[in-house]
């Protein structure tokens, strides 16, 4: 018996795919955006291949009135533009729901599932009757099939008109044939395919004043209101875009008004070593400088990344992760670098981390990440995905406070030189383990010093003696422990009623994890929650772990690497920690969580009845 | 190297120069390298040229890799800030200081096994960007620190110390720099100061990458017959293409030199290089004609030394990239910040 047809209103999984280079990723975003401009929520994800033409793309699109942003897991309805992927895209549509797909060409009754329902539209013919040329043929059939899915899912083709209209403004010639063919998409669905299915979008206000923005997007202007100057990078997927949407943003904003000079230098380097190398020179005299990069950029920085944190010089690096190891999954999503990321160069290391959980973070944490590396004189890095960098995302405003100064840090200026201050770059002057340092150029005769990797007295001094050694390696110790004070303090959500059971993530898991943790409290399931956002970890986070009998660390890698850090720097009891680790290079889904914790807490309370407690 | 302290008084009759600094006050550290070390002849070549031009030692920042050749910045100018970064990567910490600040002088010291070994990249990218600084490399052909390796500058055929015959080519210095598109690129002897020091201070007042090529003998693992970088060798193979007077732009003009032995290059900034053309036929204006003369003389067996190519009116990396003329490292939250209306503008063109 055929199960009955997801019946659905503003709450559903639409996914596309296609073949890459077809020009569907900007058809497909329309068609997200015009539901957003509906007033409800929306969370859209590619799923692109390391290619430029012909290969499998997908682009799923996550309906919520509820507001839930992570992905769900299943989908309600497929467009299966991609006959290479057609079994398996088949194969993915939950029971009840729905395949819309090109059936000029007819197939045969086997290629088809008889528990969905099956939308048929002659996309190819009905282009190659409207066009001539082929290239018109390939983009018109995309926005052809959105105006045939506004008619199916009720979508107000005047929304998606005006959306076109937006997109062209000025350029005329491309608007009237766009608005034609969404027209011509639409009234086919109308006539000829039965109009709206079980699945429907209604206008709402759930959308309030949110943005839509790609993370690096938001991360680079991040950068550009946190006062950096100078960025140097090299081009390595998810990363690039960050770096050329610092330059674009530059342009508009770090562009003096008169003369049309540039307060900026973005230097694409010769590879990721070099790039790490500019911002450490730019850091040491006094500019505020960045490089966005992935894993393998990561990999090659790591002799740098120990002169910058041994020498003490300020360093913002983003790493927008993707899946390694390796080139590993140059396209996909992996919270995968933390390690990497923490413990940066041979020998003892140790660097903070902040873990932004969307683009309205990422702002935040870029700027607040060049304040935190004048402030602590050592390399900062801000963990974000491929999921954040590279999909736009429905998230609160980006804000900043006028008031808001700069922390340069400790910065011994002519004057205080001129005043007889004694100066040791490596001097702890405060007790917080943080020294002075000077810029080149500063006095004629005080402040100068000698920077190198090699060990050195509290004055900057060359030095191969072990107590000197020790005095500094405890000092950045001492530093390390200061930057708990400053960095991004965890945020707790708790349970609706006492639990026993605690979950602890970050980043990009942050999504999927409110609604994981809305569906299982209705399954009676109290967990309370704790979003890392920064390392090094404050002693509050050990204090969660301490007052819960378990804690599920859910996070998006094999090995578990943000538990290994719980256990090796928050001091906290590995016995008590429950990993629940997704890593396919997908971004971690609401269903997943739900699932893997639900079966974590059923299998823990089956125990003897002398220690029974419910849950 | 000695281990007596150097005094800190000087001698009141000491002479200064325009700014009333001594000589002293461009020294530094003493030396920790072997007694007879070229590189120590090059880092008193450097402090007699900043000296000779009045540049305040602490305008001046000193950046080098690892290796015998990057431990002199600590021997000259104690009052300028100095970097020891890492091994061949000192072009790109260099290149960044420089983004940050354009007004103080940049000087990066190497060596061969730094910049043309390991840092081979980081030295080719840096000239064809024209970073504004003064580049040279101590050119002893070996490994020191680590106890007489061939490095990648030795020469085919030339023997070690223990005998080993080096069988690789040879990196040629200059001739990569003439090719990546420096625009001072020069080649001189640290046992020939009267040459190096004015080719040094050229390359300060030069705008752009400015390249010095130093063969420089190591004493301890490359000074034996057999060797191409050693004082006989280098001695016996000097091919000076010309020698140079270098004028400051705010001094007179006072040398009377026979007619048509001397070519003025007028720079930049107003200063003058009288070029005394030891080789008739050299144009150090034409860099295609400079990259066959030195490949000729190469295969000679002859080293030319000299000014080899000069474009007085170069760009720097500063203007390819439009920057403002004020120090980026100066900029305050007034210039770098757009603020919360701009902010406001951004967030509504993104619903």
């Amino acid at each position: 018996m055929a199960p009955k047809k997801i019946e659905a209103v503003n709450d559903f999984v639409i996914k596309f795919a296609n073949v890459n280079g077809s020009g569907s990723a900007s058809a497909n975003t329309l068609f997200a955006k015009s539901i957003m401009r509906m007033g409800v929520p929306i969370s859209p994800r590619n799923i692109f291949p390391s290619n430029i033409q012909g290969l499998p793309t997908w682009y799923e699109v996550r309906v919520s009135q509820q507001g839930w942003l992570g992905r769900r897991g299943g989908v309600d309805l497929m467009v299966a533009m991609n006959p290479q992927t057609w079994d398996t895209d088949l194969a993915e549509i939950e029971p009840g729901g729905y395949l819309f797909y090109d059936s000029t060409k007819p197939l045969p009754q086997s290629k088809f599932r008889d528990d969905i329902t099956v939308i048929g539209m002659p996309l190819t013919a009905i282009c190659n009757d409207a066009y001539t040329d082929a290239r018109e043929r390939q983009l018109f059939k995309n926005i052809i099939y959105v105006g045939a899915l506004a008619a199916l899912l009720e979508i107000d083709p005047d929304v998606i008109a005006a959306l076109i209209g937006e997109q062209y403004r000025g350029k005329e010639k491309l608007l009237q044939p766009n608005v034609h063919a969404l027209h011509m998409g639409y009234a086919y669905a109308r006539e000829r395919l039965g109009g709206p299915i079980g699945l429907r979008v209604v206008r709402s206000d759930a959308v309030g004043d949110k943005i839509f923005i790609e993370g690096n997007s938001a991360a680079a202007l991040g950068c550009v209101y946190g006062g950096a100057t100078v960025a140097a990078w090299y081009p390595l997927t998810p990363s690039s875009s960050m770096a050329e949407a610092f330059s674009k943003h530059c342009k508009k904003f770090r562009t003096d008004p008169e003369g049309g000079r540039a307060r900026h230098a973005i230097i694409q380097a010769e590879d990721e070593l070099a790039s790490i190398g500019i911002v450490i020179g730019a850091g040491w005299n006094g500019a505020r400088a960045f490089t966005a990069t992935s894993g393998p950029g990561i990999s090659l920085m790591q002799e740098f990344i120990g002169l910058a944190y041994f020498a003490e010089i300020p360093a913002v690096l983003f790493d927008v992760q993707r899946g390694g190891p390796s080139t590993g999954m140059p396209t996909r999503t992996q919270q995968s670098d933390l390690l990497a990321c923490a413990y940066a160069s041979h020998g003892d290391t140790k660097h903070p981390l902040l873990f932004p959980q969307d683009p309205k973070e990422a702002f935040e944490f870029a700027a607040e990440a060049f304040d935190l590396a004048d402030r602590l004189q050592t390399p900062v890095f801000v963990l974000s995905d491929l999921d954040i960098g590279m999909n736009e995302h429905l998230c609160e405003p980006l804000a900043w406070d006028d008031s808001r100064r700069y922390d340069r840090g400790k910065v011994m200026t002519y004057e205080m030189l001129e005043s007889g201050r004694d100066f040791g770059r490596y001097l702890d002057v405060d007790g917080d383990g943080i020294p002075y340092r000077t810029y080149p150029g500063t006095h004629p005769e005080r402040g100068a010093f000698f920077t190198r990797g090699t060990t050195k007295d509290r004055y900057a001094r060359y030095s191969e003696t072990g107590p000197d050694y020790v005095d500094n390696m405890q000092r950045l110790l001492a530093k390390f422990e200061t930057a708990k004070s400053l960095v991004p303090k965890p945020e707790l959500t708790a349970a609706g009623y006492p639990a026993r059971f605690g979950a602890i993530y970050c980043g990009s898991t942050s999504a999927a994890m409110r609604e994981a943790l809305h569906t299982l409290a209705a399954q009676g399931i109290y967990v309370n929650a704790l979003r890392v956002r920064a390392f090094p970890f404050q002693d509050e986070i050990a204090d969660f772990v301490a007052s819960h009998n378990k804690v599920f660390v859910i996070e998006q890698n094999r090995d578990a690497q943000l538990k290994t850090l719980l256990v090796n720097d928050a001091g906290v009891n590995p016995a008590s920690l429950i990993p629940i680790l997704h890593y396919d290079g997908t971004p971690i889904t609401a269903r997943f969580i739900t699932e893997a914790v639900g079966a974590q807490v059923r299998r823990l309370n089956v125990r003897p009845i002398q220690s029974g407690k419910a849950a | 190297m000695t281990y007596l302290a150097k005094p800190k008084l000087h001698h009141p009759d000491l002479p200064t120069n325009r700014l009333g600094y001594t000589r002293r006050d461009y020294e530094g550290a003493i030396s920790t390298l072997c007694a007879g070390c070229g590189h120590d002849s090059i880092s008193a070549g450097i402090i007699q040229a900043f000296f000779e031009l009045a540049i305040p030692p602490h305008r001046v920042a000193k950046l080098s890799g690892i290796g015998c050749s990057s431990k002199t910045p600590t021997y000259f100018l104690g009052q300028s800030h100095g970097f020891n970064s890492v091994h061949g990567r000192m072009p790109s910490v260099l290149t960044g200081a420089n983004l940050a600040n354009r007004e103080l002088i940049y000087l990066g010291v190497s060596g061969d096994g730094d910049s043309a070994s390991i840092g081979l990249g980081q030295f080719a990218h840096s000239m064809r960007r024209g970073v504004n600084m003064v580049y040279i490399v101590e050119n002893n052909g070996v490994y020191g620190l680590t106890k007489g390796q061939f490095s990648a500058t030795a020469d085919k055929g030339s023997k070690s110390k223990r005998g080993v015959t080096n069988t690789d080519s040879a990196i040629d210095m200059v001739g990569l720099a003439l090719q990546l598109g420096a625009t001072f690129v020069a080649r001189s002897f640290s046992g020939d100061k009267t040459q190096l020091v004015p080719l040094i201070k050229a390359a300060v007042e030069h705008r752009g990458a400015a390249f010095i090529d130093v063969v420089s003998p190591c004493v301890a693992f490359n000074n034996h017959a057999g060797s191409t970088k050693s004082y006989d060798y280098v001695r016996g193979h000097n091919e000076a293409v010309n020698r140079l007077d270098f004028m400051p732009r705010r001094d007179a003009i006072t040398a009377d030199y026979p007619p048509g032995s001397v070519q003025d290059v007028v720079m930049h900034d107003g200063s003058v290089m009288h070029l005394h053309k030891l080789a008739a036929d050299y144009d150090p204006s034409d860099r295609v004609r400079a990259m066959n003369y030195l490949a000729e003389h190469a295969a000679r067996g002859q080293i030319v030394t000299g000014l080899l190519y000069v474009d007085p009116y170069a760009e720097d990396l500063h203007s390819h990239l439009g920057t403002v003329e004020a120090p980026l490292n100066s900029l305050g939250e007034r210039e770098l910040c757009p603020g919360a209306a701009a902010l406001e503008k951004f967030n509504a063109s993104l619903r």
